[in-house]
């Protein structure tokens, strides 16, 4: 496969990198020219990319890297740590509020992204954390949503609250969180239909969700075989609903998840888990160091 | 810029657009690479024309051979694959709506067991597309679905058999037998059918389409793509690097979430889009 002898002649670059006891503009410039392919080959962004490679251009051929001891081991470094800085290097959770207050959480995401599956993983894991969280089925449009939701939640022991598909998923927010407090439930997870960036009457809905419920954290959902878009799509949910981290599903495939690194580098949001499977425990701790040396292909 | 309008800026712009498209790097460049050598061959030095040239070569290589509906035109079994979430029981949905529009007898197959709500789903679909549907309960075994289905057309005489199917991830290996399984059944079962396998893939992906295409052509003889969620705001630029390496060309493409937001591919129209100039 192409990423294979992609990730090979990165690792060739590298090594001769490292070799060299001397390196010349024109050897950064071909080992750059070779990581900005295997940046595109992962889909992360291409003006991302474009930025991504002049910082490292200028950082390298900085006089002190060229002249000092080592170059080439540098000149990786400042690779690494140029990504680092892209990619984040902390592991971040979702924040919660203190004590017994109702922490909401809302999904949001295009089509498909992952979200309900998601939401059941997540309230799955609070549950078994001690929490008492509850789902609430806000999707009114996708065909058997609900029953989606519904089955999900059974299977990780916790409750959904559903109004039917004829009510508007602003009020079944409302009486989910009133259900929430009567119930002593902690954690409200919001299900919403998955949504097209430039939909704005379905954007308009997400703001509408939040100006009427306590919205604590909202979480975007993104597939991590999402290619060029993602940066846009992002971007978008961000500046319309302002987001507070995001999910990336699916990582259990062979993507490279290009997606992950354009989507923090515009939103500068974090990443707090990745999907890593269809079964309901299938939900992960991000740690962006992996996440860098998928993307390199290394 | 130069004597000539042909600069590597005006390549380079293209390979931004195409990029930009999801097409992926190694296939922009080869594109690029034979762009150049016909403007040497053709002594173009306009950069509309240039331009153009490149359009039209994308075109002609997606064009669709007049035989690419012939399913439609016998006792058929339609097979949609593809990976989690691209769309493929919503496709489902609309092609049946399209065919039944054409007078056609058409059954569904809710084989895909797997995924929570599927089932109820496509029942959905069913009912919206006005046609009926064969299926078990939650955790049966797809291909015994599948099997029943089949015996289930023959004996209604049914036009087309249209079979969802449960997204799987094409490197998880069990998954993967499990629709040759599927396949071979309607192989056996079936013969007299014409078998047309349909993958879908979602437009906002990137370069793992490729590798999508690739495997589950492994598994089934895929005969063209659906290509969905092409009502926002991505290329889908991946599916021209599936044509070139694989040969597998686009026959439909989803539009929205609407039973008649499916379309017939046009090539004309895909790539005008790709290179239409945004807002930016
Ligand atoms: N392999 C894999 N599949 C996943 C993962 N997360 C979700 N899925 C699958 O992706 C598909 C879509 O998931 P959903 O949870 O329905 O996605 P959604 O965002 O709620 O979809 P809409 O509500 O239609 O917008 C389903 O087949 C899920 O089983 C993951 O981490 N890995
Ligand atoms: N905007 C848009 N959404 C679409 C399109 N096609 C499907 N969808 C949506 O994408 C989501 C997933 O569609 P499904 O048909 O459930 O996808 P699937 O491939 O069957 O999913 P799994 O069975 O979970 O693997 C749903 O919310 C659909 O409404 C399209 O062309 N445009
Ligand atoms: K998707
Ligand atoms: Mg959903
Ligand atoms: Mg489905």
């Amino acid at each position: 496969m192409a990423f294979e002898s992609l990730s090979e002649k990165l690792q060739n670059v590298f090594k001769n990198l490292r070799s060299k006891g001397r390196l010349t503009e024109a050897d950064v410039k071909a080992a750059m020219k070779e990581v900005k392919r295997a940046l595109l080959e992962a889909d992360v962004n291409f003006k991302v990319v474009k930025s991504f490679i002049k910082t490292v251009q200028e950082r390298a051929v900085g006089q002190d890297v060229l002249n000092g001891l080592n170059p080439g081991q540098m000149v990786i470094k400042i690779v690494k740590e140029e990504m680092e800085a892209l990619m984040g290097s902390t592991m971040t959770e979702i924040a919660l509020r203190p004590g017994n207050e109702i922490t909401i959480i809302m999904m949001a995401g295009l089509q498909g992204a992952g979200k309900t599956t998601t939401c059941a993983k997540l309230a799955g894991q609070y549950k078994k954390k001690g929490k008492r969280p509850l789902l609430v089925a806000c999707d009114v449009y996708r065909p058997a949503a609900i029953k989606q939701l519904q089955v999900n939640g059974e299977k990780v022991g916790v409750p959904v609250f559903t109004m039917g598909d004829k009510q508007n998923p602003v009020d079944i927010a409302k009486a989910g969180v009133e259900h929430a407090q009567k119930n002593g439930n902690n954690i409200v997870i919001l299900d919403t239909a998955g949504r097209l960036h430039i939909d704005e009457d379905m954007m308009g809905e997400l703001v509408a969700i939040k100006q009427n419920v306590d919205v604590y954290q909202t979480v975007l959902v993104v597939d991590a075989m999402t290619g060029q878009d993602a940066v846009n799509v992002a971007k978008e949910f961000n500046d319309k609903v302002a987001i507070d981290g995001i999910i990336v599903t699916k990582l259990d495939g062979d993507t490279r998840g290009g997606a992950a690194l354009s989507i923090r580098a515009v939103t500068g949001k974090p990443i707090l888990y990745v999907g890593m499977g269809e079964k309901l425990e299938d939900l992960q701790q991000f740690y962006p160091d992996r996440m860098t040396s998928r993307i390199l292909g290394m | 810029s130069g004597f000539s309008g042909l600069d590597d800026d005006f390549y380079e712009e293209l390979e931004e657009i195409l990029i930009m498209s999801d097409m992926g790097i190694d296939t922009t460049m080869n594109i690029i690479e034979n762009l150049k050598k016909k403007v040497k061959e053709e002594k173009i030095k306009d950069p509309e024309a240039c331009r153009q040239l490149l359009i039209d070569s994308i075109k002609e290589q997606m064009r669709l051979d007049s035989d690419a509906y012939e399913y439609q035109n016998r006792k058929s079994v339609v097979l949609v694959i593809g990976v989690n979430g691209v769309g493929k029981t919503t496709s489902v949905g609309k092609l049946a709506a399209i065919l039944k529009g054409q007078g056609k007898k058409v059954l569904l197959a809710a084989a895909d067991t797997f995924r929570a709500g599927a089932i109820e789903q496509l029942k959905e679909w069913a009912n919206r597309a006005g046609v009926d549907i064969i299926s078990q309960s939650e955790g049966a075994d797809p291909a015994a679905v599948v099997y029943d289905a089949v015996a289930a057309a023959k004996a209604r005489d049914v036009d087309i058999l249209l079979c969802d199917t449960a997204g799987r991830l094409h490197n998880k290996k069990n998954l993967m037998n499990e629709l040759s399984k599927i396949n071979r059944i309607i192989q056996k079962e079936y013969s007299e059918a014409y078998l047309e396998t349909l993958i879908v893939l979602d437009g906002t992906t990137g370069q793992n389409a490729l590798a999508q295409a690739k495997q589950f052509k492994e598994a089934t003889d895929i005969s063209g793509i659906i290509l969905t969620k092409l009502d926002g705001t991505a290329k889908g630029g991946i599916a021209i690097a599936i044509q070139s390496e694989l040969g597998i060309p686009v026959k439909y493409i989803g539009i929205g979430e609407q039973i008649d937001d499916l379309q017939e591919f046009d090539s004309d129209m895909f790539v005008n889009a790709l290179f239409e100039r945004g807002d930016e």
